[in-house]
């Protein structure tokens, strides 16, 4: 330790090998799952309806499932979302509200993903009696991922130059205008980063759609918001614990196409980023 | 009728910023009109400190200090690893890595944090569990130690990106200044950078221990699910969290079960408030 230099050198081999700790950890579990579930894949495990108790067959209605499930809740909390974002930055002055909303938005990022299935399966599946059911699950979803869209619009709302917004009042336009045909259209590929990371988060998620609208087998499709789903994640965690001899292959597979499908997005989403980020004209 | 149109528009954009407030206050409030109710027949301090948790013999035993405790455990032991790994990976990321490779990894950790619970928690099954069985020779692998490793990777990534954040907002003067003075690299880092973002650090502890108790799936599915008060962590337990997901599933609306896992509900809830209002207060420390 007196030697300044070589406690230098073994402090930042000891930083370097805590990081290769993280990173190389990650890197196996996305190869071991790549290479062990691929041989499942083909086009019958896509398309195909669970069979024998599903120990075979494919995982389709589980997709459906999650992608209606995604698309409820983006519908949902996309408008509300960017609302609110707006409201943050065009709007909101530096006061004890603004502090209590954005506190309250760090809290709905902190709820635990179990407490959302709770709150689901009180408000809409009990007292709303919605049952549970796609409209269940995408509202719980939404809520979720409320924070996500909000922040990310928000950052993007608010990297747009104050300049803008002051030639367009300067020309006549009006505070809405302005949002609407300047700050938005500038803001939208910050927007849509935020969109999809929401997207993949909701995909992600068991705990919030255990309760209100998971089915554990349903080898059929969902006809109406109102009906019962399977979805990827719930189904991952049906056939790794709740059945037994359930063929690995058919468990990495299933793992594989969940975790393709939420890194798939947010690669978009950092490809999006990075894009635009070169792009910006100021 | 322009101004009318804008007047309903802005109106709708502060009802829509208002709604965080709204729907924290209405996910508090069902969960007290739901769990409450639990306490016409235990008390508040029974619930609490009770040591046995049968919610379905007759009369069911609702203690759910078992729960706490394996809550407690595997967020210490989450907390133990993650928290030095992951606050040295952020000076690393942040102060040592080169240009080129600091993007890498930053994807790296954002890769990590994509990863869905679920499927951590299948990765840990297949592959930590016999580890830890054949490692430590148990009956099971499915013990609170396998829970905090996979953990702890769940909370490294936030980890690492709010100390990052941290340390990257340390002003560069002050590193210009200590290097002057001849410190060398690490010498800036331990005794200037890291002291001076060391409430942001605090935050992504905080933050990061947030996310950990939390966890449902995976620490479900590793844990191995036994309510009992664990004695050592090559032990099964069962957290908060993983109880409600368990159980909820057969446990009859309206039924003391039922009012008793939301009571649980109520407990977590209150454990993130606190931890995220903390963490917050930190974060705004370091501006002012």
């Amino acid at each position: 330790m007196k030697n300044p230099k070589r406690s230098q050198k073994i402090a930042f081999f000891i930083l370097f090998l805590a990081t290769l700790l993280i990173v190389v950890p990650v890197g196996l579990i996305v190869v071991i799952i790549i290479q062990k579930g691929l041989p499942a894949i083909n086009w019958q495990f896509l398309s195909d309806m669970p069979r024998q108790g599903m120990r075979a067959g494919g995982i389709f209605p589980a997709i459906i499932g999650t992608v209606y499930l995604v698309a409820g809740a983006i519908i949902f909390a996309l408008p509300i979302g960017v609302l609110a974002a707006v409201y943050l930055s065009e709007y909101a002055g530096n006061n004890f509200l603004t502090r209590i909303v954005k506190l309250a938005i760090v809290n709905l990022a902190g709820v635990p993903s179990v407490v959302y299935g709770l709150f689901g399966l009180a408000l809409f599946v009990v007292f709303f009696r919605f049952g549970a059911s796609i409209l269940a699950g995408s509202f719980t979803l939404g809520i979720m991922i409320l924070p996500i869209i909000i922040t990310t619009s928000r950052e993007a709302l608010e990297s747009v130059p104050s300049s803008f917004r002051e030639v367009s009042r300067s020309l006549g336009a009006s505070k809405w205008q302005t949002i609407r045909y300047i700050v938005l259209p500038n803001a939208l590929s910050g927007i849509l980063t935020g969109t999809i990371l929401g997207l993949g988060r909701a995909a992600g998620e068991t705990a919030p759609i255990l309760f209100t609208v998971a089915a554990f087998y349903l080898p059929q499709l969902p006809h109406s918001v109102f009906d019962q789903a399977m979805a990827l994640p719930y189904h991952l965690y049906v056939i790794s614990t709740q059945v037994p001899n359930v063929d690995e292959k058919v468990r990495y597979g299933t793992a594989l196409v969940l975790l393709a499908l939420v890194l798939f997005m947010n690669l978009v989403a950092i490809i999006i980023r990075y894009k635009f980020r070169k792009m910006k004209k100021w | 009728m322009r101004k009318f149109k804008e007047f309903i528009i802005e109106k709708l954009i502060l009802l829509c910023g208002l709604a965080s407030i709204f729907f924290v206050l209405l996910i508090f409030l069902f969960l007290l009109k739901e769990g409450l109710a639990v306490f016409r027949s235990v008390t508040p301090f029974q619930f609490l400190t009770g040591r046995s948790w049968y919610p379905i013999s007759e009369p069911p035993q609702l203690g759910i200090l078992p729960l706490i405790l394996g809550s407690l455990m595997v967020t210490a032991g989450a907390a133990a690893i993650s928290i030095p790994v992951g606050v040295a990976c952020a000076v690393y990321i942040a102060e040592i890595a080169p240009a080129q490779f600091k993007e890498v990894l930053k994807s790296g950790i954002e890769l990590l944090a994509a990863i869905p619970s679920v499927v951590l928690g299948f990765v840990g099954m297949v592959t930590l569990v016999p580890w830890v069985k054949s490692i430590f020779h148990l009956p099971t692998g499915l013990t609170a130690l396998s829970g905090s490793i996979m953990l702890a990777f769940m909370a490294m990534p936030t980890i690492v990106s709010v100390a990052e954040d941290a340390l990257y907002s340390v002003p560069k003067s002050y590193k210009e200044g200590a290097l002057a003075l001849g410190a060398t690299h690490w010498q800036v880092i331990h005794r200037v950078i890291l002291p001076a973002a060391s409430s942001g650090i605090l935050a992504a502890v905080m933050l990061g221990i947030g996310r950990v108790i939390g966890e449902t799936m995976a620490v479900m599915m590793i844990t191995g699910n036994s309510a009992v008060i664990p004695n050592s962590i090559l032990q099964p337990v069962r957290t908060l969290t993983a109880t409600i997901a368990a159980e909820m599933g057969e446990a009859v609306v309206g039924s003391e079960h039922y009012f008793a896992l939301f009571a649980v509900g109520i407990v977590l809830f209150v454990i993130s408030f606190a931890v995220n209002v903390t963490a917050d207060l930190f974060l705004h420390k370091k501006v002012s």
